[in-house]
């Protein structure tokens, strides 16, 4: 029996509907978050451990900005040469013995793993952490064809018997206390209430144990494609990847096509600093290079490999050189960790896969610039992620490229007027000084009347009374 | 500021042409609009050996994007010039003219707040410390969320004023914490945005600029 | 080409891939010279030199000494147990003391030489993962699995682990105890150096699996609380021979 999983998409927004549905909800679900004080309170708390160890393993590089340097060009080179490096990764894996599909969109990708589980003629599934199956909505369709599907991943799992999608790509839980936990297993697995971490976590161990040895199939995700030796990288702290393409026959594995690197030598780098950035460890517990199905000699493992590699999109935003270093992103979830954004209004509230600044840069190259561009303006672009990127991803800044590019296709007529009257008058210092004045004697007035935006401001915040001389009357005279 | 720089002995002018750097028009994406209006501050300030500012979004904006936004234009190469000679107030006495002590008084316990686009677009993070650290009398203390956004963000501020607001009491509350009397600020929109939440929560301190303090602001 | 006629997935996306990368992007914004000038000097696309990170990653460890101080206080950091024996004979005593002490009923190993002596001279019943058909369900049973290791890496306290020479996949992960076996002449000092071993060592015929093992099992999935023992094992115990 799989635990209560959702069956509905959990991602309801569609596009073909209203244009502005996206972002209604987004200005909604924002709305109703930042009033769960006592929700911010315990995400923030959760996170204030996260800084502590990121800093002291910070630290222990001897220059934590020249690795970023050395990240950042690593996956530069990769990315900039996917078209010589993907081949090369591919005709290494398939000489490993693993086998290669290939995905144009989500549809095409759901569409070849359930092919293969027909194929195998598949019983029981158990899936290690992969976003990208997120990304394609991969559960409920397997779901739907009947396929009982186990999250393995601690976090995901929770998450799972909830019926919420991941809050966060690397913490998927971190908004849910213990002794919800305890409820949700008390309900789903019968297990007695505890306020133990350990002992919740103990409860999970041993219910995933079983579908380890028997399940047939399993589905992990990839961190990253190396082309030079054809293994794919899996990084977990939890083991549960390991077991998924473990005790399995057949393992089947998701990735985007840009996760691709060189060489080994990058992960030397990169294995690091995901660690650093993601969860402020040296290293996470297990980092596995799979080559391809077990060979001959080796005593157990899987008998058939797949990787199934994802376009979806991600062609279009390598077409953007501009936004091209936005693949590089290696998903550390650090730019979610430091995001005041992430904090205030959660996870859920972006409403899709990629939640965080990263998210808000891709997911209109995903799912469209005309739904999905509030992402990009609902940021005051402080820039605290840019900063902390490992990858060096001019984070903060496509956010306004998002802007531009949306400013340019899909205008909004009354705010363009807008800008364009203020334009006009910041062009004439007489008319602007003029302005200045007028907005001096009116202030007053307008706190009364209200009108739309500074109604918004006024709401939660006092304005100051108008200052009685413009600033180029004073100055002229001093003189 | 200019009573600052005057003191120390440099001949200040302002130039009456100028308006708007046009960051509003920028940051909603609006680029062409704000390209008329940062091709005219270009000519504006030709030929000044200085430009400074008292505000770090003001000045990032010319110093940063300007190059960005004028190029493949006639005045990609006055942008890159003036990019030169543009600075915050506070990083120019520190980094240009070698000053943390302008002989400034200031008898209140005070925190300062690092806008983000001087902290991470001009990497200012120890000029203004330093010139606080040497004002007399005046205590300063850290606050444990100097450097997070207070939430301005401009438009930002009234598009999606409930995240806004949101983190203006994530910041003013760390900054209540430290019980200082004054949060010292090198920008103004920060200022509007703090003060705004302060005062609608009656909380005591208020913001004060760098450039009063150092000016000698005693109130 | 698909029979059809229609071009292939595979051929669409790689034909997206080359028409996209025809416009060039920029370098990133580096921070550091050493960068920048390894960047310029390919004059575009370029390789990064394993030389040009590696110094700003943490340290390894100059001498064999300090490359097992290291390893140890990182093992040690990572709540690992680590035990420093002379010799074999020592360790398989340890390792039997340690079985009974523990109350270990039942033990997998496989057959390699410095895991065969401590297997054998055990007490309770053991399973021998690479005799015969594989069986799941009795490793699943096992209270601790021993293996060899093919590395250990200073820099990070990690253990590289292999499908060939290390008893396959499931042994070193499934029981709730790991044993490993790491001779002193085994540590190399950085990430980087293991996987300079991996590329010589294995050349043209990689193992199926090769694993870095940092540690015991954990998860920080509950209020970002440390927990050992998630899935994988809870314990893992380093013996350091030499």
């Amino acid at each position: 029996m799989t635990p209560g999983s959702p069956t509905a998409d959990p991602h309801p927004v569609h596009e073909a509907e209203d244009p502005h549905l996206a972002k209604k909800k987004f200005l909604h679900d924002a709305a109703e978050h930042v009033r769960d004080t006592s929700h911010r309170a315990f995400v923030r708390k959760a996170l204030g451990g996260y800084y502590t160890s990121r800093d002291t393993q910070k630290a222990r590089y001897r220059d934590w900005e020249q690795a970023r340097d050395a990240a950042s060009l690593a996956k530069w080179s990769a990315v900039n040469r996917l078209d010589e490096l993907l081949p090369r990764f591919v005709a290494a894996f398939e000489a490993n013995g693993g086998k290669v599909h290939w995905a144009r969109t989500a549809d095409e990708a759901r569409d070849i793993i359930l092919g293969l589980l027909r194929a195998v003629k598949a019983k029981a599934v158990i899936k290690s952490k992969c976003m990208t199956s997120e990304e394609i909505h991969l559960n409920a369709a397997m779901e739907q064809d009947g396929y009982g599907v186990v999250e393995s991943d601690l976090g995901e799992f929770i998450q799972q018997l909830r019926g919420e999608p991941p809050y966060h790509f690397v913490f998927p839980c971190m908004h849910v206390r213990r002794d919800e936990i305890s409820d949700l297993f008390g309900k789903h697995l019968g297990t007695p209430p505890t306020d133990s971490p350990e002992e919740l976590t103990m409860i999970a161990r041993r219910h995933m144990r079983r579908l380890y040895v028997d399940a047939d199939v399993g589905i992990t995700g990839a961190n990253f494609l190396v082309a030079e030796t054809g293994q794919i990288s899996i990084t977990e702290n939890e083991g549960n990847a390991r077991l998924t393409a473990a005790l399995p026959r057949v393992h089947i594995a998701l990735a985007g096509i840009e996760k691709v690197v060189a060489n080994l030598d990058d992960l030397a780098v990169l294995l690091p600093m995901l660690a650093t950035a993601g969860a402020g460890q040296p290293m996470t517990c297990y980092n596995t290079l799979y080559a391809g199905p077990r060979r001959p000699g080796e005593c157990d493992g899987p008998e058939e490999m797949h990787l199934v590699l994802l376009d979806n999109s991600r062609t279009a935003i390598l077409a953007d050189p501009e936004q091209r270093d936005s693949l590089h992103c290696i998903r550390c979830g650090a730019c979610l960790n430091v995001c005041p954004i992430f904090k205030n209004v959660g996870g859920f509230t972006y409403g899709t896969t990629y939640q965080g600044p990263i998210g808000s840069v891709i997911t209109p190259h995903l799912r469209g610039l005309a739904d999905w561009n509030h992402l990009s303006g609902a940021s005051s672009l402080c820039g605290a992620c840019t900063d902390a990127c490992p990858v060096r991803i001019d984070i903060h800044h496509h956010l306004l490229h998002n802007r531009r590019n949306a400013a340019r296709s899909t205008p909004n007529r009354l705010e363009r007027l807008g800008h364009r009257l203020f334009v006009t008058v910041a062009s004439r210092p007489w008319l602007y000084a003029a302005g200045g004045a007028v907005f001096r004697n009116t202030l007053w007035l307008m706190k009364k009347l209200r009108p739309p935006l500074l109604r918004d401001w006024l709401a939660t915040r006092d304005l100051p009374p108008a200052p009685p001389r413009s600033f180029r009357s004073e100055w002229r005279s001093r003189s | 500021m200019a009573r600052v720089l005057e003191r120390l002995g440099h001949a200040c002018e302002f130039r009456p042409a100028q308006t708007c750097c046009g960051q509003p028009s920028f940051n909603a994406g609006y680029w062409d609009e704000a390209r008329t209006v940062a091709s005219r501050a270009v000519e504006v300030f030709r030929g000044a050996e200085a430009v400074v500012g008292p505000s770090g979004s003001c000045v990032a904006m010319m110093r940063v994007f300007y190059p960005q936004l004028l190029a493949g234009t006639p005045h990609e190469a006055a942008a890159l010039d003036l990019a030169t000679r543009t600075f915050e107030f506070g990083e120019f006495l520190v980094d240009k003219l070698d000053v943390t002590d302008v002989g400034a008084r200031f008898p209140h316990k005070v925190t300062y707040h690092d806008g983000c686009h001087g902290l991470r677009e001009l990497r200012i993070k120890e000029a203004p410390r330093k010139l606080l650290r040497a004002v007399q009398d005046l205590e300063l203390v850290e606050c444990d969320e100097a450097e997070s956004c207070c939430g301005f963000g401009g438009l930002f501020s009234v598009k999606y004023p409930m995240i806004s607001t949101a983190m203006a009491e994530v910041k003013g509350s760390s900054l209540v914490r430290t019980a200082c009397d004054y949060i010292v600020s090198s920008d103004p929109t920060c200022q509007l945005q703090l003060d705004g939440w302060l005062s609608r929560q009656r909380q005591k301190p208020r913001t004060i600029h760098l450039a009063e303090v150092l000016a000698g602001a005693d109130t | 080409m698909t029979t059809n006629g229609l071009p292939s997935a595979r051929d669409t996306i790689l034909g997206r891939i080359r028409e996209a990368l025809r416009l060039p992007a920029a370098l990133p914004h580096m921070r550091s010279h050493a960068a920048e000038a390894a960047a310029a000097s390919g004059a575009g696309l370029t390789i990064l030199p394993a030389d040009v990170a590696r110094p700003w990653l943490p340290d390894g460890g100059e001498t064999p000494a300090e490359r097992l101080a290291l390893l140890t206080d990182n093992l040690a950091k990572l709540r690992a147990e680590v035990h420093r024996v002379a010799d074999a004979k020592a360790a398989t005593a340890l390792v039997a003391g340690i079985a009974r002490d523990r109350g270990w009923r039942k033990v997998a190993w496989h057959d390699h030489p410095a895991v065969e002596p401590l297997a054998t001279a055990l007490s309770c019943e053991t399973q021998q993962v690479d005799a015969g058909a594989f069986d799941k369900n009795a490793l699943e049973a096992c209270d601790a699995g021993i293996t060899a290791c093919e590395a250990a890496v200073a820099q990070t306290g990690s253990i590289l682990v292999s499908s060939g020479s290390c008893g396959g996949r499931a042994l070193s992960i499934l029981p709730h105890v790991h044993v490993v076996v790491v001779s002193l002449d085994q540590i190399v000092a950085t990430l980087g150096d293991a996987l300079d071993l991996v590329r010589s060592h294995h050349a043209g015929r990689l193992p199926s699996m090769l694993s870095f093992i940092t540690g015991p099992s954990r998860t920080g999935d509950i209020e970002r609380i440390l927990v050992l023992g998630a899935h994988g094992p809870k314990e893992l115990l380093v013996i350091l021979i030499g």
